[in-house]
């Protein structure tokens, strides 16, 4: 017999995976639903010692109706590079949170984390502990400090990767722990790794510094594979969308027509391709991964400013870096990263993301902050203001004049 | 600036705003410092090791406070 009654949930214990397990839980659930309004609270000052992030309270306001969720906190494991496990890692993380949490995990948060839902005061040192001196494993990031950075698989497994995601998330994890644990940032701040512009962790939708995979040369192209595709004998996008009957494969219409900038052209049997003018957009590659191979000098590129909609709307990341070699030591973008900071965290607002502040002060601004000369690509439309305004340091001479030497060629 | 002549200006003057306000942003204690933020993170860092100020955190934005100040102490119906 459960412990509350909960009849508009019941449904939800039914099939194979009921979707929730405690009784209070459900009795909370159950409540919110007859009122209208949640019973949660959250926010406060639980976390482990020394840790200013990773540990997110929860408190239920009925804590004598629902004793078992009076206390409910989140704790935020920090993700392998790439989420990639093994079986024994995550059987002792499971046990050890059935112990001292509730059981519910959720893999993996928006951010990447592993996230433990569900546990009391006294039990946060507890699970810490373990974590770190039994599993090697350290909490994530919340609050106003750098969040769990995130990759995606990279060239563990994918042929599309133009750089080494995993070796740059776990080198900047390390090389930024003060600001991933200790919060003195304005707001949060995310770095996001995507091998390639496919993007499958989303940089540059989620990210303030969002990495994306890029590459300065050609396209290889392999004429006779492409011809392959062109005969049907090798089926386009891998295989992908073949649920249904689209016709015979047509590159005019799925590849050369398709492509952004318009810099393809397939004559005489044989695919060109104009790299001046492509975008690097992974099109072509996707649906002809046979054929068509990202090119090998190979970097990332760098962009800044996105962000969820909750001031201003939503926001995509836009373009800081075109092209930056990613190799150890990676001096060069810390430096970027660096300079970055430095100025979020001394002009930013209390909880203002960088995206917005790139947006009060101007993305000049920013090219200023970072040392870094304006280039066409970061250009995003046609001026629309005639004037021009220079600063005293870019004229020669600056603003004063020798009046003595004036007078000598112009009369009072 | 030395650490203990710090640590005093912060706790004088979070006391002192006690009646309007617990919470603080780093800002505003990077500002009471009249730090640089990294300058001033060091300290504060050391404030928390030495727990003369706690954070605070909402899971999207962190504070800090001095400790049991904040109005968290009977939200959790701990004294
Ligand atoms: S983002 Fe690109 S490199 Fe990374 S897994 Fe996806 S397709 Fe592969
Ligand atoms: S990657 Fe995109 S922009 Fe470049 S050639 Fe292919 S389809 Fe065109």
């Amino acid at each position: 017999m459960a412990k509350h009654a909960t009849p508009l949930l019941d449904q939800l214990e039914s099939g194979p995976w009921p979707s929730f397990v405690l009784d209070d839980l459900l009795g909370v659930l159950e409540l919110s639903y007859k009122h209208g309004r949640t019973h949660w609270k959250h926010g406060g000052i639980v976390g482990v010692f020394g840790y200013g992030g990773g540990v997110i309270g929860r408190y239920c306001d009925q804590p004598e109706m629902f004793p078992g969720v009076a206390h409910f906190h989140t704790m935020r494991v920090a993700q392998p590079g790439g989420k990639y496990y093994t079986t024994e890692y995550l059987k002792n993380i499971c046990d050890l949170w059935e112990f001292r949490g509730s059981g519910v995990t959720n893999m993996h948060g928006s951010t990447g984390d592993i996230i433990f839902i569900g546990t009391s005061t006294p039990q946060l040192e507890e699970v810490f502990y373990e974590l770190t001196h039994t599993f090697g494993q350290d909490l994530g990031g919340s609050g106003s400090n750098l969040r769990t950075p995130s990759d995606c698989i990279g060239s563990s497994r994918c042929e599309y990767a133009c750089y080494d995601t995993q070796a740059i998330c776990y080198d900047l994890t390390q090389e930024y722990q003060d600001e991933l644990h200790r919060p003195a940032f304005p707001y949060k701040f995310k770095f996001k790794f995507d091998g390639c512009p496919n993007g499958c962790v989303a940089a540059i939708a989620r990210s303030d510094i969002s990495f994306v995979g890029t590459w300065k040369d050609d396209i290889k192209i392999d004429q006779e594979a492409v011809a392959g595709y062109v005969g049907g004998e090798f089926a386009p996008n891998a295989g992908a969308h073949s649920g249904r009957d689209w016709g015979a494969f047509d590159i005019e219409k799925e590849v050369t027509g398709l492509c952004p900038t318009n810099c393809m052209k397939y004559e005489n049997g044989k695919l060109l391709i104009n790299t001046k003018e492509c975008t690097r957009c992974m099109h072509c590659i996707n649906v002809m991964p046979r054929a068509l191979h990202i090119g090998d000098d190979r970097g990332c590129s760098m962009l800044v400013g996105a962000k969820a909609p909750i001031l201003d709307g939503a926001q995509m990341s836009s373009l800081l870096v075109p092209f930056i070699k990613v190799e150890e030591p990676y001096d060069e973008i810390k430096e970027v990263i660096e300079n970055i900071w430095d100025w979020w965290m001394e002009e930013g607002k209390n909880r203002e993301r960088l995206g917005e502040l790139i947006k009060r002060q101007g993305f000049q601004k920013l090219l200023e902050m970072t040392n870094i000369k304006p280039v066409p690509q970061h250009v995003q439309e046609p001026r629309h203001n005639p004037y021009i305004f220079w600063n005293e340091d870019e004229v020669e001479g600056g603003w004063d004049r020798d009046i003595n030497e004036f007078r000598k060629y112009h009369q009072r | 600036m030395e650490y203990e002549e710090a640590k005093q200006l912060i706790v004088e003057k979070l006391t002192k705003k006690l009646k309007t306000k617990s919470k603080f942003y780093f800002n505003d204690l990077s500002k009471i410092l009249g730090l640089k933020p990294r300058e001033a993170k060091k300290i504060v860092n050391r404030l928390i090791q030495d727990q003369v100020l706690e954070y605070w955190s909402s899971g999207s934005t962190s504070m800090y406070g001095l400790p049991g100040t904040g109005k968290q102490a009977s939200a959790e119906h701990e004294e």
